[in-house]
Protein backbone atom coordinates (compact mmCIF):
# COMPACT_ATOMS: atom_id res chain seq x y z
CA UNK A 1 0.00 0.00 0.00
CA UNK A 2 0.94 3.16 -0.61
CA UNK A 3 1.78 5.99 2.13
CA UNK A 4 0.58 9.13 1.79
CA UNK A 5 1.89 11.46 4.69
CA UNK A 6 -0.11 14.73 5.04
CA UNK A 7 0.24 16.95 8.17
CA UNK A 8 1.67 14.38 10.52
CA UNK A 9 4.66 15.06 12.48
CA UNK A 10 7.90 13.65 13.08
CA UNK A 11 7.39 12.05 16.38
CA UNK A 12 4.48 9.54 15.48
CA UNK A 13 1.77 12.04 16.88
CA UNK A 14 -1.70 11.80 14.83
CA UNK A 15 -3.87 9.18 13.68
CA UNK A 16 -3.46 6.76 10.47
CA UNK A 17 -6.38 6.27 7.75
CA UNK A 18 -6.27 2.95 5.80
CA UNK A 19 -8.75 2.99 2.94
CA UNK A 20 -9.40 -0.93 1.82
CA UNK A 21 -10.48 -1.90 -1.55
CA UNK A 22 -12.20 0.35 -4.00
CA UNK A 23 -11.49 3.06 -1.42
CA UNK A 24 -7.99 3.02 -2.01
CA UNK A 25 -8.47 4.00 -5.92
CA UNK A 26 -10.77 6.96 -4.47
CA UNK A 27 -7.73 7.74 -1.93
CA UNK A 28 -5.12 7.41 -4.50
CA UNK A 29 -3.17 5.47 -1.73
CA UNK A 30 -4.01 2.37 0.82
CA UNK A 31 -3.13 4.65 3.58
CA UNK A 32 -2.70 8.32 4.63
CA UNK A 33 -1.43 10.33 8.16
CA UNK A 34 -3.17 13.14 9.44
CA UNK A 35 -3.06 15.37 12.24
CA UNK A 36 -5.63 14.47 15.13
CA UNK A 37 -9.08 15.40 14.88
CA UNK A 38 -11.19 14.56 18.36
CA UNK A 39 -13.54 12.59 16.24
CA UNK A 40 -14.58 10.76 13.14
CA UNK A 41 -16.55 12.71 12.09
CA UNK A 42 -14.16 15.97 11.99
CA UNK A 43 -11.68 13.48 10.56
CA UNK A 44 -13.37 12.71 7.40
CA UNK A 45 -14.33 16.87 7.25
CA UNK A 46 -10.61 17.25 6.40
CA UNK A 47 -10.54 15.55 3.34
CA UNK A 48 -11.25 16.32 0.02
CA UNK A 49 -15.12 16.43 -1.05
CA UNK A 50 -14.41 13.09 -3.41
CA UNK A 51 -13.30 10.71 -0.67
CA UNK A 52 -15.92 12.33 1.89
CA UNK A 53 -18.84 11.48 0.34
CA UNK A 54 -17.25 7.89 -0.66
CA UNK A 55 -16.44 7.38 3.33
CA UNK A 56 -19.62 8.48 4.24
CA UNK A 57 -21.27 5.87 2.31
CA UNK A 58 -23.83 4.04 4.12
CA UNK A 59 -22.68 0.39 3.29
CA UNK A 60 -18.79 1.36 4.65
CA UNK A 61 -18.04 0.25 7.85
CA UNK A 62 -15.36 1.33 10.66
CA UNK A 63 -12.41 -0.13 12.53
CA UNK A 64 -10.98 1.68 15.02
CA UNK A 65 -7.15 -0.12 15.90
CA UNK A 66 -8.93 -3.66 14.83
CA UNK A 67 -12.44 -3.08 16.81
CA UNK A 68 -15.32 -2.80 14.48
CA UNK A 69 -17.39 0.41 15.23
CA UNK A 70 -20.74 -0.51 15.53
CA UNK A 71 -23.30 2.44 13.80
CA UNK A 72 -23.82 4.50 17.16
CA UNK A 73 -20.43 4.33 18.44
CA UNK A 74 -18.30 7.77 18.13
CA UNK A 75 -15.11 7.36 19.48
CA UNK A 76 -12.77 9.95 20.75
CA UNK A 77 -9.54 9.40 18.91
CA UNK A 78 -6.37 9.63 20.58
CA UNK A 79 -2.64 10.07 18.97
CA UNK A 80 -1.38 6.83 17.08
CA UNK A 81 -5.10 5.48 16.53
CA UNK A 82 -5.64 3.79 12.86
CA UNK A 83 -8.75 4.31 11.24
CA UNK A 84 -9.52 1.38 8.12
CA UNK A 85 -12.59 2.55 6.24
CA UNK A 86 -14.13 -0.70 5.22
CA UNK A 87 -16.52 -0.79 1.69
CA UNK A 88 -18.64 -4.41 1.43
CA UNK A 89 -16.42 -7.12 1.08
CA UNK A 90 -15.82 -8.97 -2.67
CA UNK A 91 -15.53 -12.40 -1.19
CA UNK A 92 -12.73 -14.54 -1.26
CA UNK B 1 -1.52 -29.72 14.25
CA UNK B 2 -2.73 -30.94 17.73
CA UNK B 3 -5.49 -33.42 17.39
CA UNK B 4 -8.66 -30.78 17.36
CA UNK B 5 -7.47 -27.86 16.72
CA UNK B 6 -7.73 -25.57 13.06
CA UNK B 7 -5.48 -25.06 10.48
CA UNK B 8 -5.87 -21.54 9.64
CA UNK B 9 -3.50 -19.53 7.16
CA UNK B 10 -3.38 -16.18 5.66
CA UNK B 11 -0.78 -16.24 3.21
CA UNK B 12 0.59 -13.69 0.69
CA UNK B 13 2.71 -16.28 -1.50
CA UNK B 14 1.49 -19.19 -3.34
CA UNK B 15 1.27 -22.93 -1.96
CA UNK B 16 0.55 -26.11 -3.26
CA UNK B 17 -3.05 -27.40 -2.74
CA UNK B 18 -1.73 -31.34 -3.12
CA UNK B 19 1.16 -31.06 -0.48
CA UNK B 20 -1.46 -29.29 1.67
CA UNK B 21 -3.97 -32.01 1.73
CA UNK B 22 -1.48 -34.57 2.16
CA UNK B 23 -0.03 -33.09 5.61
CA UNK B 24 -3.22 -32.39 6.94
CA UNK B 25 -4.86 -35.73 5.57
CA UNK B 26 -1.79 -37.57 7.29
CA UNK B 27 -2.86 -35.67 10.77
CA UNK B 28 -6.28 -36.78 10.83
CA UNK B 29 -5.85 -40.77 10.26
CA UNK B 30 -8.64 -41.27 12.49
CA UNK B 31 -11.36 -39.38 10.43
CA UNK B 32 -13.34 -41.88 7.51
CA UNK B 33 -13.75 -39.44 4.91
CA UNK B 34 -11.70 -35.32 4.21
CA UNK B 35 -13.93 -33.52 1.86
CA UNK B 36 -11.96 -30.38 0.11
CA UNK B 37 -12.80 -27.71 -1.92
CA UNK B 38 -9.63 -25.70 -4.03
CA UNK B 39 -10.55 -22.56 -5.40
CA UNK B 40 -8.32 -21.25 -7.96
CA UNK B 41 -8.12 -17.67 -10.08
CA UNK B 42 -10.28 -18.88 -13.66
CA UNK B 43 -8.45 -18.55 -16.67
CA UNK B 44 -10.80 -16.27 -19.42
CA UNK B 45 -13.24 -13.44 -19.65
CA UNK B 46 -9.30 -11.53 -20.60
CA UNK B 47 -8.57 -11.44 -16.68
CA UNK B 48 -5.12 -11.23 -16.67
CA UNK B 49 -4.30 -11.07 -13.06
CA UNK B 50 -6.42 -11.17 -9.84
CA UNK B 51 -5.94 -9.21 -6.49
CA UNK B 52 -7.21 -10.27 -3.04
CA UNK B 53 -7.07 -7.27 -0.74
CA UNK B 54 -6.54 -8.06 3.32
CA UNK B 55 -7.16 -5.75 6.30
CA UNK B 56 -4.23 -7.49 9.01
CA UNK B 57 -6.49 -6.63 12.14
CA UNK B 58 -9.26 -8.32 11.01
CA UNK B 59 -8.91 -10.81 8.16
CA UNK B 60 -7.29 -13.35 10.02
CA UNK B 61 -8.51 -13.14 13.22
CA UNK B 62 -12.20 -13.58 11.38
CA UNK B 63 -11.13 -16.55 9.48
CA UNK B 64 -10.10 -18.36 12.80
CA UNK B 65 -13.56 -17.51 14.47
CA UNK B 66 -15.46 -18.56 11.05
CA UNK B 67 -12.99 -22.02 11.61
CA UNK B 68 -14.10 -22.20 15.72
CA UNK B 69 -17.77 -21.82 14.31
CA UNK B 70 -17.72 -24.66 11.78
CA UNK B 71 -15.68 -26.80 14.61
CA UNK B 72 -18.96 -26.07 16.78
CA UNK B 73 -21.34 -27.00 14.11
CA UNK B 74 -20.08 -30.15 13.22
CA UNK B 75 -18.10 -32.89 14.62
CA UNK B 76 -14.96 -33.04 12.89
CA UNK B 77 -11.32 -34.44 13.44
CA UNK B 78 -9.77 -31.37 11.47
CA UNK B 79 -10.71 -28.28 9.53
CA UNK B 80 -7.68 -27.08 7.27
CA UNK B 81 -7.87 -23.39 6.09
CA UNK B 82 -5.72 -21.96 3.42
CA UNK B 83 -6.36 -18.63 1.71
CA UNK B 84 -4.12 -16.12 -0.21
CA UNK B 85 -4.19 -12.58 -0.14
CA UNK B 86 -2.05 -10.73 -3.00
CA UNK B 87 -1.34 -10.41 -6.97
CA UNK B 88 -2.30 -14.24 -8.24
CA UNK B 89 -2.55 -15.59 -11.71
CA UNK B 90 -5.08 -17.31 -13.43
CA UNK B 91 -5.02 -21.36 -12.63
CA UNK B 92 -3.24 -20.63 -9.05
CA UNK B 93 -4.89 -21.94 -5.89
CA UNK B 94 -6.88 -19.10 -4.40
CA UNK B 95 -8.62 -21.37 -1.43
CA UNK B 96 -8.30 -24.56 0.22
CA UNK B 97 -10.29 -25.69 2.44
CA UNK B 98 -10.29 -29.46 3.79
CA UNK B 99 -12.96 -31.05 6.52
CA UNK B 100 -12.21 -34.72 7.96
CA UNK B 101 -14.90 -36.55 9.60
CA UNK B 102 -15.55 -39.73 11.22
CA UNK B 103 -18.94 -39.44 9.01
CA UNK B 104 -18.25 -38.17 5.07
CA UNK B 105 -21.69 -36.14 5.65
CA UNK B 106 -20.52 -34.00 8.63
CA UNK B 107 -17.35 -33.17 6.62
CA UNK B 108 -19.35 -32.42 3.20
CA UNK B 109 -21.46 -29.47 5.35
CA UNK B 110 -18.35 -27.96 7.30
CA UNK B 111 -16.45 -27.67 3.87
CA UNK B 112 -19.71 -26.06 2.03
CA UNK B 113 -20.40 -24.00 5.02
CA UNK B 114 -16.69 -22.62 5.36
CA UNK B 115 -16.82 -22.10 1.74
CA UNK B 116 -19.62 -20.16 1.44
CA UNK B 117 -19.10 -18.13 4.64
CA UNK B 118 -14.84 -17.26 2.94
CA UNK B 119 -16.98 -15.97 -0.21
CA UNK B 120 -19.89 -13.29 1.45
CA UNK B 121 -18.20 -12.61 4.85
CA UNK B 122 -14.75 -12.76 5.01
CA UNK B 123 -12.48 -9.75 5.36
CA UNK B 124 -10.78 -9.60 1.53
CA UNK B 125 -11.82 -7.14 -1.36
CA UNK B 126 -10.70 -7.83 -4.98
CA UNK B 127 -9.75 -6.52 -8.04
CA UNK B 128 -8.93 -8.20 -11.44
CA UNK B 129 -6.84 -6.81 -14.38
CA UNK B 130 -8.46 -6.96 -17.44
CA UNK B 131 -6.70 -5.40 -20.68
CA UNK B 132 -3.50 -3.79 -18.26
CA UNK B 133 -6.61 -2.00 -16.05
CA UNK B 134 -7.10 -2.82 -12.92
CA UNK B 135 -10.82 -2.61 -11.56
CA UNK B 136 -11.98 -3.56 -8.24
CA UNK B 137 -14.79 -5.74 -7.94
CA UNK B 138 -18.07 -5.56 -6.03
CA UNK B 139 -20.01 -7.72 -4.13
CA UNK B 140 -22.39 -10.59 -5.85
CA UNK B 141 -26.04 -11.50 -4.96
CA UNK B 142 -25.59 -15.18 -5.54
CA UNK B 143 -22.72 -15.34 -2.54
CA UNK B 144 -25.42 -13.38 -0.29
CA UNK B 145 -28.13 -16.31 -1.84
CA UNK B 146 -25.76 -19.26 -0.84
CA UNK B 147 -24.80 -17.93 2.64
CA UNK B 148 -28.44 -17.31 3.11
CA UNK B 149 -28.94 -21.14 3.20
CA UNK B 150 -27.51 -21.91 6.46
CA UNK B 151 -29.93 -19.91 8.36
Amino acid sequence: MTQVNRASSSDGSGVTLVFLGRLESVAGGGSRKLALSPTIDALIETLEPSLVSALREPRVKLAVNGILLQDTDAPVLKDGDEIAFLPPVSGG
Amino acid sequence: MRLGDSDVRLLTGTFDPASELAAFTATVSEAGGVVSFLGQVRAGDGVEALELQHYEPLTLPAMRDLARMVRGRWDLDGLLIIHRSGVMEPGEPIVLVAAAARHRRDAFAAADFAMDHLKSESWFWKREKVGGEWRWVEPREQDFEDIARWG
